[in-house]
């Protein structure tokens, strides 16, 4: 049994025209490897409209709609973050209270505004007020601006954290790019900060590193684009510290830190 | 049977990781059912002449015939010839060559020579496309990552020469694939190690796009987590035929000769 906290899904209204069947192949591969939930976000029109990490508000609503409705069609599988955008904030209040009103169960922030930014600070008050994680896309170890988004780093996401330390954040894609020994210097003081081991990156090392870092209680699994380095991250994991420590990783953490009740069955 | 056609031993020098040593190899072998596995210096690579870590390489792997040697050099150094001489006589399964690493001219008569002269010993040549995700590199790791216009142009100046290509996503393979002649492109093998897998399906849109018969296994030991490319496999809908292939007969069909 396995939830998948860093999944997303698309929809018509997405730049990719194979929008449906990378939707069902998540389904059908999640199925196959025992993934009970994916808990998924939309960023928008994923660049057809709005840019990917900078989304109007129209189009994080269209987004948002769209993965209601997928929760709709497949109430056993899937699980919600609102993704909103911090520069708008009433859209964005307005937002979290919609979806987390028709079942969702977290808050997604991308890269429109650096982690650190006071714009932030609402939309955390708003999740400490739900009870509900931030998934905060997270560039390892940034050292410049990147094209495309305003990304953030761990030190900058922990300054955050730091300022609500009710509400658990979690450290999107360790394996997504950058120099992921530079996060896990950086968040083990940070208690509330989680790091979801998704992406496509497979370092060798970096579990281990992760391990020594924060321990088992607070790495949680996720796949985001990539489900077979997710499952063989597990697999690796499961080398080291034996099947329990994994079953913590691979779903019983996600569980603490998500409102009670929320899995259902699993739980 | 599996055989891994990019394993190494050694050390990168831009990061720590596991030991690249024989037995942290076969224990990951072991561990991912890996038979064969392909092996050059990982330390060599970044030498001058990474060809002074053959010997050496040679020497670690000589009591492991399940570990074929690929021995590395610089086209642009001297001594190309008796470096191509002692990979025959070991029995290299390829011959490693990283011409932005070595900062040559990718296309240039050095590599062509070099292609060619590795092509009448029945030696493919092995290129990795990098070493690590170029997003985390460290900032005096400037090599460039093997552009698709290099591989598209050896391939076309040496036509007999066939290329073992490591580390290459779907939009590189797919570049040089659609831009060499069908004859060009069966000289060419891709390893899996960076292909992504389900939901984006690469691997899956690859094989029934380009064939079976043109990719191969690889793991990128010791800087990747091996297990990536076995699960891989398992997810990707491949027929036990199409597995066969990528797993361990086509790679098979390209290497060098066991002298």
């Amino acid at each position: 049994m396995l939830i998948d906290i860093h999944a997303h899904f698309y929809h018509a209204a997405s730049a990719r025209a194979d929008w449906r069947e990378r939707n069902v192949s998540r389904l059908r591969v999640g199925e196959q490897v025992g993934i009970r939930w994916h808990v998924a976000s939309i960023l928008g029109s994923w660049g057809r409209s709005s840019p990917t990490y900078f989304p109007s508000p129209a189009d994080l609503t269209a987004g948002n709609d769209a993965l209601l409705a997928l929760i709709r069609n497949h109430p056993s599988a899937i699980k919600g973050y609102a993704c909103v955008n911090p520069n708008f904030t009433e859209h964005a209040h307005a937002e979290i209270e919609r979806c987390l009103e028709r079942g969702m169960i977290g808050i997604k922030l991308a890269a429109s505004r650096r982690a650190d930014d006071p714009l932030l600070d609402p939309i955390a008050e708003h999740a400490a007020s739900r009870a509900v994680p931030i998934l905060h896309h997270v560039w390892q170890h940034r050292r410049h601006e990147w094209p495309g988004q305003e990304a953030s780093d761990a030190v900058e996401l922990g300054r955050l954290a730091g300022r609500h330390p009710s509400v658990p954040f979690i450290l999107a894609h360790i394996g997504g790019g950058g120099d992921w020994a530079h996060t896990l210097q950086a968040v083990p003081p940070i208690e509330n900060v989680f790091v979801d081991l998704s992406g496509s990156g497979v370092d060798a090392g970096m579990l281990e590193a992760c391990l020594a870092a924060v321990g088992t209680d607070r790495l949680l699994f996720g796949c985001d684009l990539t489900i077979d380095t997710g499952i063989a991250k597990l697999r690796h994991l499961e080398r080291l510290i034996g099947r329990a420590e994994t079953e913590k990783i691979g779903w019983r953490n996600a569980v603490g830190i998500f409102p009670a009740g929320v899995f259902g069955a699993a739980q | 049977m599996r055989i891994d056609v990019h394993a190494a031993l050694g050390s990168f020098p831009f990061r720590p990781h596991p030991a690249g040593t024989v037995d942290g190899l076969r224990e990951t072998m072991a561990a991912n059912g890996i038979d064969e596995a392909w092996v050059s210096s990982l330390s060599a690579v970044h030498w001058r002449d990474p060809s002074a870590g053959n010997a050496e390489l040679y020497e670690q792997l000589q009591d492991h015939p399940a570990l074929r040697p690929v021995p590395a050099l610089n086209p642009g150094f001297s001594g190309v010839e008796r470096t191509l001489d002692q990979a025959r006589a070991a029995g290299a399964a390829a011959l490693r060559v990283d011409p932005t690493i070595a900062g040559l001219d990718h296309t240039g008569g050095a590599m062509i020579e070099l292609a060619a002269a590795a092509a009448e010993r029945g030696l493919p040549l092995f290129l990795a496309v990098k070493l690590e995700d170029v997003r985390q590199r460290h900032p005096g790791d400037r090599a460039p990552a093997l552009d698709p216009s290099t591989l598209r142009t050896l391939v076309r100046a040496a036509p007999r020469a066939r290329f073992v290509v490591a580390a290459a996503d779907r939009g590189f393979i797919e570049q040089v694939h659609w831009g060499s002649t069908p004859a060009e492109a069966e000289r060419i093998l891709w390893d899996v190690s960076w292909i992504w897998g389900p939901p984006e399906d690469d691997l899956d849109h690859l094989v029934r796009a380009i064939g079976a018969e043109r990719f191969c296994f690889g793991t990128g030991y010791p800087l990747r987590i091996a297990g990536s490319s076995v699960v891989k496999l398992e997810l990707t809908p491949l027929t036990p035929a199409q597995r066969a292939r990528i797993e361990s007969d086509n790679a098979r069909s390209f290497a060098g000769g066991r002298s």
